[in-house]
Formats: structure tokens, C-alpha cells, sequence
């Protein structure tokens, strides 16, 4: 984790949360890492309010017909390159929503995804760790 | 001249992302449009596809936050439509889990309505102390968020003896602590103005619009299924119903805090109390016929029917969120107040916070705020009244 | 004393619409079964003489034709009063309840787009869930449904039907 913490205060990721279709638990989870017990922030990860600012997409929850214009219209707004980073089980893959009329599947058949979080929801560390995994692809 | 403020769809936090459209006046609001199914899973449409085992971990993914409400109402729909009763210490523990989850839920809340405001602080600290109750769940059921107590005629985990001590050091832990939370926030001078005759829904529109949960008990509506209908444990423990009369934020905000402290004293008293024996009957086969389970979950009733034909899965399964209701009632609460309370009173029935973070205001085509703008709209209308106290 | 549904409720029900066939499930869960014409004077009924709260409406796609489930609940005993309606599949009308019950709103308009039940006299029956290239004729929740899903292409820019 100590090279993870260098890099993390070297690059200071500002990152985006788009949730399409989730149940929050992964959102919750999302905004738990700001709380005094992981308080990513100290890595200078950053959740900021618009896309046109953001390195990087969280992306949460499963797509559906509605939102999935929405979504294209999130990540067109995102500077590239942009990292995106699938998290939950749900963003991997639809899951138990697959049988339904409006679920459309996930997020990589329709924008490319660089990391997985699987986990329903995954705890906090794994999204740091994946986040900081991202990173080191760069 | 009227504008439109669009709200949405996009936001970290709530059951159903929806779509506001606020009509504006200058500052005041003077209409609201609702538009919702960014979030349209089709769960109703999936569940008939599933066996009686399997739907509760299916609704438990309807909403991360209340995820004990959901199977908690399914299982007692199932159980009313099989006449089966579950083992006493079954009940129990599902009464215990379930109100461990109103103080989480209400918890979140909180601190996201400090965050509105423009009160980090609150915002850390009440989710500081939310951490400890997460690490209870996953102590007892494994999982941080999901847990899967509920199961048809009974509960699938136990809790241990050993884990007794660890729960009710944690709740003299929040005892404390909500009582200094309590008196912070209603002491505040600046936190009362800005929640005070904010976002008034006045009893008769709360029935009109047939609203449940805190929602309506801060409007003088005193309706609660723990009371009304009690299910499980809940009338054998002693507690008291929370209503306020005003109807406005403020309200809401005193009967969460409020409620967290009857939560403590029923999961005490469940503790005390709870009868050894099976968690668990079998049940074999789900007649044919039909079921109503209703659950008091932190935000209102959850409501499911489910009818059965005899098969192993469900023919019809309805569900009603409580949120499906109390938004709907947001039309006439947010109407009249100024743009910068408009995001507490849509917060305030605790449907989604982090919408305003994508809000922009277009004038003639063209982006004039956007959503960290009505962020900073709220905040500094609690700089300003910070300003005039201290004087 | 445990609470229960009202006999005295019950009497004057069957008194003012003598049509209405009464099932008691369990102390706290009443089935009603009343035809489709006189739903709109029985709600009316319950909500504004008795100050019954309307919970949901559930609409089921069956057999004999499409039933539509009022779930109304009297808070002081606790009890679900279930108003069962059935509709003909080859006209499915019924009369809103919206007039005079805003709370029916997005109920109504929920079974609307989902079973495509017409609601006389309901102000607004745009569709509340589904995206909006969605085809307002396909309804998911109907039993025939099933066949035409398998066959929908989503169009990659619009997220709609192909
Ligand atoms: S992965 Fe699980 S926790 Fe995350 S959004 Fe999906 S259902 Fe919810």
C-alpha cells in the first residue's frame, strides 16, 4: 500500500460516480470511502460534481433502456483518456436482472470498461484497491 | 418569468434516481415535475421467474439502504399467504436486524442533510459512528450491506451469545452519542432556521397524497405498522410512536433522531428477552391463495402481495416502496419555498440527496447554474444566517 | 386486545352495496369483490366516509380478464381491506380514482403502462417508468408478453427498440 499512497498523492484522481440502474449499496459504499475511516480523500481522490472535471467514472448498477442515453451523454462529457471503473456485481454483469424486459446489460458492451470490482457490494478496501489498481496501469 | 431547474437523473444516493423539473419564479418555486424509471429494474417482472427461496435475495437488491425491509415484507406476505408462524427466537432476531437498520438508514440521512446544508461535519461524525454498525452486521450475517436474515418461516443466521456483549456495547456506544447528536442539531441556532417552516406538508395533504413513515408522523399522520399491525416481536417489547405536528424539515429531522433512540430500546429489550429454541420451520409447500406482508421500513411501509397457484414460484408478486408514495407528496411541499431549500425539502423525505449535484439551470438554452451551484446556493444561505447569529 | 377489522364496518358495507361478496383471510386482511362499475362510489366511499388510506393498486393479468386489486388500510385496526375488481380483457376501461384521490396518480399510472388498463378521467397517463422509445403497446406485464421480448434489438444510441 506504501507505493499505492505515492501515487495516489502524485496523480490525485478526480473521479465521478455515475449510477445507472443500482440498488445504492455500491453508491453508499462509494461515499463511505470519504468517511473518517478510509477518507480516500487523503490520496487526493476526489468526488467531484460534473464529468467535464473528472479522470476517472465509477460506474455502479446495471444499465436499463432509460438511462443508457444518459449514460453515453456522462461519458462523451468525460475528457479522454478517462479511466472507468466497474463497480459491483451488477456493473459487471446484469446478474438476477438479466430476465428482465428493460435491464440491457452491462456497462462493456457499450463503453470500455479498464477495471472490475465484482462484489455485491464490494467493501471498501477492494474499491480502493481497484481504484489504486487503475492507477498503476496508467 | 417562469424557468425550468431540471434535478436528475443522476445521483449517488436513493432508492429510484428521479428526474425533478422545478418550475421557477425568480427564487420561488412554484411547480415541480416528477420523473422517474432511470432506476426501472422491472423486479415485479423478474420474480415470477424465481422460486420462493430465491425472490427474497432478489428484493433485497431492490434498495441497498432498507435492504432488511424488503425480504422482511416478502417472507411475512409468503408466511400470511402459507399460515405458517415462525419459531419466537426467529422472530426475534428479525426484529432485531430490522430496527438495526433504521439507525443505520436514519444515520445516512442525517448526515447527508448536514451535507446539504453545508455542514461537513456533521456529515463525518454521524458516519463515523455509522461504521461500528456496519461491522456488527458483518459480524453477525457476514456481508456489510444485504444482509439475507429473512427466510420463509424463520431466519437463516443465528445470533451468537458471545456476540450479545459486542451489540449492546455498540448500542451505549450510540446511546451517548445520538443524545449529543440530538442536542447539536436542535441546538444549533443557524440548523433550526434553515429547517424550521421549511417545506411544510400540512396533514391533509400528507393523507391526500397518502404518505407513510417519518414522512408522515412529522405531519401529525401517526401511522406506523410496528404499532398498527405489529408483526414478529414487535408487540411484545415496549416502545413509544414518534409524531411531531409541523410538517416541515425540521420535523422529519426530530422524529429520525428520535426514532433511533426507540430502535435502541427495542433491540435492548429484544436482546433481554429473546427465547432459545430453532430459528427456523420448514415449509414445504406454498398453498394456493394470496398474501399481504407489510413492514415498517425507515422510510414507511413496505408493502408486498404475492399470490401463489400452488407451484414453487409466485404468480403475481407486488411490491410498494415507501419512497413511491412520499415522492409523489414532494409537488406541494417544495411549492412556495426559495430554490435554495428546494434541495433540503426534496432530501427531506429521504428519497435522494445527491441529485442536486447534477443540477443545471438553463436560461434560453444556455447553462446558468449548474448543480455544485445549488450546493453553493444552500450553503451560503447557512453562511449568511451563521453570520447574522453571531452578531 | 388485539385489534382486528371492524365488524360493524363490515355490516355497513354490505348494507350500503349489498353486491359486494366479503372474504376474511385473517384478522387483518379482508378481500372484497365488487364489479367494475361500482369501484369508483365504493372507493369514494372508503376513503371519504371511512378515511380508509389508500396503499397501492395491483393489477393481475389472469384468466377471466384483468383483475385490479385496491389494497385500502384503516390504520387504527391496522386492517387491509382488498377491493378485487375483474375488467374483460377486450375492454379494459375503468374509472380513475385520481379526482378525488391524488395519491392514485402514479398507481394508476404505474398499471397503465404496465398493463395497459385505460383509466377514464385520470389527468395525466404519460408513461412513468419506461424509457421513452419504449413502444407504449408492448406491456410487459401482460401473459403474452413473454414472446415478444426475446425478439426486441436495442438500438445502440437511443438505448430504444431498434
Ligand atoms: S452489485 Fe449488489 S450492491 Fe451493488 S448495485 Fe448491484 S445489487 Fe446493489
Amino acid at each position: 500500500m506504501g507505493n499505492a499512497k505515492l501515487w495516489g498523492l502524485k496523480k490525485s484522481p478526480w473521479v465521478f460516480h455515475v449510477a445507472a440502474a443500482p440498488c445504492n449499496n455500491c453508491d453508499i459504499e462509494i461515499l463511505d470511502i470519504l468517511t473518517p475511516r478510509w477518507d480516500v480523500e487523503r490520496f487526493g481522490i476526489v468526488l467531484v460534481g460534473s464529468p467535464r472535471h473528472a479522470d476517472a467514472l465509477l460506474v455502479t448498477g446495471v444499465l436499463n433502456r432509460k438511462n443508457l442515453p444518459r449514460v453515453l451523454e456522462v461519458y462523451r462529457q468525460t475528457p479522454k483518456p478517462c479511466l472507468v471503473i466497474a463497480i459491483g456485481a451488477c456493473a459487471c454483469h446484469p446478474n438476477i436482472f438479466q430476465p428482465s424486459y428493460n435491464v440491457i446489460g452491462p456497462y462493456d458492451k457499450y463503453i470500455p470498461v479498464d477495471v472490475y470490482i465484482p462484489g455485491c457490494p464490494p467493501k471498501p478496501e477492494a474499491i480502493i484497491l481497484g481504484v489504486v489498481k487503475a492507477l498503476q496501469r496508467l | 418569468m417562469r424557468r425550468v431547474v431540471p434535478i436528475g437523473p443522476y445521483h449517488p444516493l436513493q432508492e429510484e434516481p428521479e428526474f425533478f423539473k422545478l418550475i421557477v419564479e425568480g427564487e420561488k418555486v412554484v411547480d415541480l415535475e416528477i420523473n422517474i424509471g432511470y432506476n426501472h429494474r422491472g423486479h415485479e417482472f423478474i420474480s415470477p421467474t424465481l422460486t420462493w427461496d430465491q425472490v427474497p435475495f432478489l428484493v433485497e437488491r431492490i434498495c441497498g439502504i432498507c435492504s432488511d425491509s424488503h425480504p422482511y415484507a416478502y417472507v411475512l406476505a409468503v408466511e400470511d399467504c402459507a399460515h405458517v408462524t415462525p419459531p419466537p427466537r426467529s422472530q426475534y432476531i428479525r426484529t432485531i436486524i430490522g430496527e438495526l437498520e433504521r439507525i443505520h438508514s436514519h444515520y445516512l440521512w442525517l448526515g447527508l442533510a448536514g451535507h446539504f446544508i453545508g455542514y461537513n461535519t456533521v456529515w463525518m461524525w454521524v458516519w463515523r459512528y455509522r461504521e461500528p454498525l456496519l461491522d456488527l452486521f458483518e459480524l453477525i450475517m457476514g456481508n456489510r450491506n444485504h444482509y439475507a436474515i429473512n427466510k420463509i418461516g424463520g431466519a437463516r443466521r443465528d445470533i451468537r451469545k458471545e456476540d450479545f456483549p459486542k451489540i449492546e456495547k455498540y448500542l451505549d456506544l450510540l446511546e451517548e452519542k445520538n443524545a449529543m447528536f440530538t442536542k447539536a442539531i436542535l441546538d444549533d441556532p443557524v440548523i433550526r432556521a434553515r429547517l424550521e417552516d421549511v417545506g411544510v406538508l400540512s396533514k391533509e395533504d400528507a393523507i391526500a397524497y397518502a404518505v407513510t413513515g417519518p414522512t408522515a408522523r412529522g405531519s401529525g399522520y401517526a401511522i406506523d405498522v410496528r404499532k398498527d399491525d405489529p408483526y414478529d416481536a414487535y408487540d411484545k417489547v415496549d416502545w413509544n410512536e414518534i409524531v411531531f405536528e409541523e410538517g416541515d424539515v425540521l420535523a422529519k429531522a426530530k422524529v429520525r433522531l428520535l426514532e433511533c433512540d426507540e430502535s435502541i430500546k427495542i433491540v435492548r429489550q429484544c436482546l433481554k428477552n429473546m427465547p432459545e429454541g430453532s430459528i427456523e420451520t420448514r415449509v414445504d409447500e406454498i398453498p394456493p391463495g394470496e398474501g399481504i406482508g407489510r413492514h415498517e421500513a425507515p422510510r414507511g411501509e413496505v408493502f408486498h402481495y404475492v399470490r401463489s397457484n400452488g407451484s414453487n414460484m409466485p404468480v403475481r408478486h407486488k411490491v410498494r416502496a415507501p419512497s413511491f408514495m412520499n415522492i409523489a407528496s414532494n409537488v406541494v411541499a417544495v411549492r412556495g419555498y426559495s430554490i435554495a431549500d428546494a434541495a433540503l425539502v426534496l432530501a427531506s423525505v429521504d428519497p435522494c440527496y445527491c441529485c442536486t449535484e447534477r443540477t443545471f439551470v438553463y436560461q434560453s438554452g444556455k447553462k446558468k447554474y449548474s448543480g455544485q451551484d445549488l450546493l453553493k446556493l444552500s450553503w451560503e444561505k447557512t453562511e449568511k444566517l451563521k453570520r447574522r447569529y453571531k452578531k | 386486545m388485539k385489534k382486528e377489522y371492524s365488524k360493524e364496518m363490515l355490516a355497513e358495507i354490505c348494507e350500503k352495496f349489498p353486491e359486494v361478496s366479503i372474504k376474511i383471510h385473517s384478522p387483518r386482511r379482508v378481500y372484497m369483490r365488487i364489479s367494475r362499475d361500482k369501484v369508483y362510489d365504493f372507493a369514494k366511499f372508503l376513503f371519504e366516509e371511512k378515511q380508509l388510506r389508500l396503499s397501492i393498486a395491483t393489477g393481475i393479468d389472469t384468466r377471466d380478464g384483468m383483475e385490479i386489486i385496491y389494497h385500502f388500510t384503516l390504520d387504527e385496526v391496522g386492517t387491509y381491506y382488498n377491493i378485487k375488481t375483474v375488467i374483460p380483457k377486450d375492454d379494459l376501461k375503468i374509472k380513475s380514482l385520481t379526482p378525488f384521490l391524488p395519491a392514485a396518480n402514479w398507481i394508476e399510472r404505474e398499471i397503465h403502462e404496465l398493463l395497459g388498463v385505460d383509466f377514464i378521467g385520470h389527468p395525466n397517463l404519460k408513461p412513468l417508468l419506461t424509457a421513452e422509445a419504449w413502444h407504449a403497446d408492448l406491456q410487459p406485464l401482460r401473459r403474452d408478453y413473454a414472446d415478444e421480448h426475446k425478439e426486441i434489438k436495442i438500438d445502440k444510441k437511443t438505448g430504444g427498440l431498434a
